[in-house]
């Protein structure tokens, strides 16, 4: 069912980078409900703390489970949501604060568990809640109001992150280009194992990055988003590794390695060789 | 007389096979039909430091480890000095004479422990020559220990048999050394049988029971001293469809991953110690807002910080209440022997399920730890609640209303969004001031579902009144026994439900004069919520990393006995 809700009054900036992921997660979600033919609530998408959080409320159509929780633990909440109900598809969304700063630590784990999940980034390199702080993905020179003289370090380039932590599947997206999202983000749900879309969401009142990242023929400016070629063969790491190292931001599906076991399947595989007990034969061990 | 109670401490360094010895002692004599339990301190290391652990048996029940020494078996040096003042009169002092000499101690008798073991051809059989002495002092049938050594090493391995052969040997030289002492203690009564069957069991294991038996079916913890056997065991033994138990990368992956298991439908839990507990607040917090079921074991150590990993106190009370910045205030179950340890599992997934939050199993070193043997539980006797879970259509507002209600599971309809921020019945964000209102008192409000804890009361007629909590139950339980004896006239009550407290056990003891609260740690932390209540409570504290004595509490409460009625007469 159609979700309204007349109390509820959070808004994104008009021109927010959000409501294009919105749309395209909608419409991922949508795609995934007529792919497999199981209701919408088989679905749960946990968020994090930011602008980007509030996906959770806002998502328009039959709605999802979804879990606003607190800033920096989408991935263990999912890994919780995951590991106990494999049947689910998992959807973390996080802001590029929520999940290269404060939620940092857990990426890695995930990755080389492959959890079998998707995380949606949405990076506009600040914190845009808290009024434009400067974030991880902030380039140097950048002035914010935690950078009053600029950012004195280089930004962090987080899709070579991403596959240096070796996430088996990696895409990079722009939100204007809903339609191109939304395929990366069902090939990502497709994906066994642990995927990642990291989309480039700009800030419209702290960091509007529109103009650069698709550029201005008119005034120079030349995009800094630019397509990954159709030839390019995203199981070849080296490849991927070349796309990640180009300047700019590449636009589509940049690595994917199928063959590793997701965690599941790598859980299930070990704990087949436990020998099973019943409870009452564990408690039988005990006895005096 | 014989004696009907018998104390026997080892001690040396770690490595030296000591807990082994305690455990094999108080085993042997577990299957034999005796009440036993052990204690064991140690440091935070892997080999060396000093070590002791000691095993009490008895012909009836028993609560505290045992203040004073029948024997002290001491591996070296270091250990004879440390110990030898707490070997009662009459006791005996057995000594490792192939590491040192004792010159003048007359209660003290020396066999070098390694070259009797090495003579039997098990360089490792050393424990068995120390059983076979202390069989011999104690005048019990040697065939005890022999039954153990059979049943022990009878693993279907070659060389089992060798290996019987020798530890026999072994309790034999030990036999022979100990008679040719001369020394005796006096003989062990024969023991009462229970006619109930036991477990022998420590209280993580016993907390492990008793979430299986609760229905647990998701775990995910992260080492931590004394919490780290929870993990393990779970690891070995939650196994099946739909189960996991895991080792996550951090205590914050713990909490979040377990909300997020909770959330999905599953019961769900986690145990950690004092560090480890103190990174789960905000994840508990979430716990409370988003009211999600799922139990969280705290294993108090000593201290703040690191602090004491390896030692015990009753320091985390004020930290487990509210774990969470804002108001917060969670239900905390804390079992105060091994039995309990099972019980208050049970009860802990039981509340979590009812009121839908977050409930704290809060045990301690010294429980986990303990080796006892207790009553067998019967499985169909347990009751286990488990989630009102909604089944109806999609529209659901999930927060509706002003107490618990009916939780949807993912995949089934009746999706909405579980919050951490504020929110409203749709569980949508919300700074409304009614909505923050409304929904605080909602959670507060579902507290008042778990009035249903039981609590002792004896001797409820007197004034003054003792009433610890936790493992300082076991020491203050014998204390309280030997001042009714003595004439004094006061009463004893006792409950693990710490939070909410049962409504009843707050009325009676709001009509004490003095309650006296025995509790491990400096500030009277449990004296001091008790007091917010309006009840007349003050502590008796330790905060050594060692649990109380007897007879020192017994002393404690005395002299304040004396001052409160001085004050009444006056």
């Amino acid at each position: 069912m159609t979700k309204k809700n007349p109390e509820y009054d959070f808004e994104w900036c008009p021109g927010c980078g959000d409501f294009g992921v919105r749309r395209a997660l909608e419409a991922a979600i949508e795609q995934r409900r007529i792919d497999t033919e199981l209701p919408v609530e088989n679905n749960a998408v946990i968020a994090g703390i930011g602008c980007s959080g509030n996906m959770v409320h806002l998502l328009e159509g039959n709605q999802p489970y979804g879990f606003h929780a607190i800033h920096g633990r989408t991935l263990p909440v999912a890994m919780g949501a995951k590991m106990a109900r494999t049947d689910l598809n998992v959807v973390v969304v996080a802001g590029d604060g929520d999940f290269l700063s404060i939620g940092m630590e857990h990426i890695a784990p995930q990755a080389s568990r492959n959890l079998n999940i998707t995380a949606i980034i949405m990076d506009n390199a600040v914190y845009g809640l808290t009024k434009g702080q400067g974030s991880p993905t902030s380039q140097k020179g950048h002035v914010t109001s935690s950078t009053p003289y600029g950012n004195p370090l280089e930004g962090l380039n987080p899709l070579k992150l991403y596959l240096t932590l070796g996430i088996s599947f990696i895409a990079s997206g722009l939100s204007s280009k809903v339609k191109d999202l939304s395929q990366l983000m069902v090939n990502a749900m497709n994906h066994q194992g642990f995927s990642v879309v990291h989309v480039q969401s700009p800030c419209t009142t702290y960091h509007n990055t529109y103009e650069q990242l698709k550029g201005n023929l008119r005034k120079g400016i030349d995009p800094l988003a630019w397509p990954i070629s159709d030839d390019h063969d995203s199981t070849d790491l080296k490849s991927a590794n070349e796309i990640v190292d180009t300047p700019g931001i590449p636009l589509g599906l940049i690595y994917r390695d199928e063959g590793r076991p997701t965690f599941d399947m790598a859980v299930d595989d070990m704990a087949s060789q436990g020998k099973k007990k019943s409870f009452q034969s564990i408690i039988d061990g005990y006895t005096v | 007389m014989d004696k009907t109670d018998f104390v026997v401490r080892f001690a040396g360094e770690g490595g030296q096979g000591l807990l082994t010895s305690a455990t094999m002692f108080a085993g042997a004599h577990t299957q034999f039909g005796y009440f036993t339990q052990t204690f064991a301190t140690f440091p935070s290391q892997i080999i060396g430091g000093p070590t002791w652990m000691q095993a009490r048996v008895s012909t009836s029940e028993i609560f505290s480890r045992g203040d004073e020494l029948d024997v002290l078996v001491a591996f070296n040096q270091e250990a004879y000095d440390y110990h030898k003042d707490e070997v009662k009169e009459g006791g005996v002092i057995i000594y490792n004479s192939g590491e040192f000499q004792l010159e003048n101690d007359p209660q003290g008798f020396g066999m070098p422990f390694d070259q009797l073991a090495k003579s039997t051809g098990n360089t490792r059989s050393a424990n068995f020559v120390v059983m076979g002495a202390l069989a011999h002092l104690v005048n019990i049938p040697q065939s005890i220990f022999e039954e153990f050594n059979k049943k022990r090493f009878t693993r279907g391995r070659p060389g089992d048999d060798e290996l019987i052969s020798a530890n026999n040997q072994a309790l034999s030289l030990g036999q022979q050394e100990a008679i040719k002492s001369g020394f005796v203690i006096g003989k062990l009564a024969p023991p009462i049988k229970p006619d109930y069957e036991q477990i022998l069991v420590n209280g993580n294991e016993a907390i492990c029971l008793g979430a299986l038996a609760a229905g647990l079916q998701f775990y995910v913890g992260y080492p931590i001293s004394p919490a780290t056997t929870v993990l393990t065991w779970m690891q070995s033994n939650l196994l099946g469809s739909g189960k996991f138990a895991y080792q996550a990368s951090s205590e914050i992956e713990s909490i979040t991953s377990v909300l997020g298991a909770s959330f999905a439908g599953k019961k769900s839990m986690t145990a950690t110690a004092g560090p480890g507990f103190s990174l789960m607040g905000e994840g508990l917090g979430l716990a409370w807002m988003a009211e999600i079921p799922l139990v969280v074991a705290d294993i108090q150590r000593g201290g703040p910080a690191t602090g004491l990993p390896t030692k015990t106190e009753q320091s985390d009370l004020f930290t487990v209440l509210t774990p969470a910045h804002g108001d917060v205030r969670l239900p905390v179950i804390a079992p105060g022997t091994v039995e309990e340890c099972f019980d208050a599992t049970i009860a802990a997934f039981n509340w979590a399920e009812r009121y839908q939050g977050p409930v704290i199993l809060l045990s301690e070193h010294v429980l986990s730890e303990r080796q006892q043997n207790i009553r067998k539980p019967k499985l169909d006797e347990i009751q286990v609640e488990d989630r009102k879970v909604f089944s109806g259509s999609n529209g659901y507002h999930r927060y509706e209303g002003s107490t618990v209600s009916p939780m949807p599971i993912p995949g089934h309809a009746g999706s909405y969004v579980a919050n951490g921020s504020e929110h409203d019945p749709m569980g949508d964000t919300t700074h409304l001031p009614i909505r923050h209102l409304q929904m605080t008192e909602r959670r507060f409000n579902k507290l008042k579902l778990l009035d249903d804890g039981t609590y002792e009361a004896r001797d409820s007629g007197s004034s003054i009144a003792i009433m610890p909590w936790g493992g300082s139950k076991g020491p203050a339980f014998e204390a309280y026994q030997r001042l009714i004896e003595s004439g004094e006239d006061i009463s004893w009550y006792y409950t693990m439900y710490l939070n909410p407290l049962p409504s009843k056990l707050l009325d009676e003891i709001k009509s004490k004069d003095l309650v006296i609260i025995p509790e491990l740690n400096y500030q009277g932390q449990f004296s001091t919520v008790l007091r917010s209540h309006g009840v007349a409570a003050e502590s008796i504290t330790q905060y050594t990393g060692l649990p109380f004595r007897v007879s020192d509490l017994e002393k404690l409460i005395r002299d304040r006995i004396e001052v409160e009625r001085k004050k009444t007469t006056i």
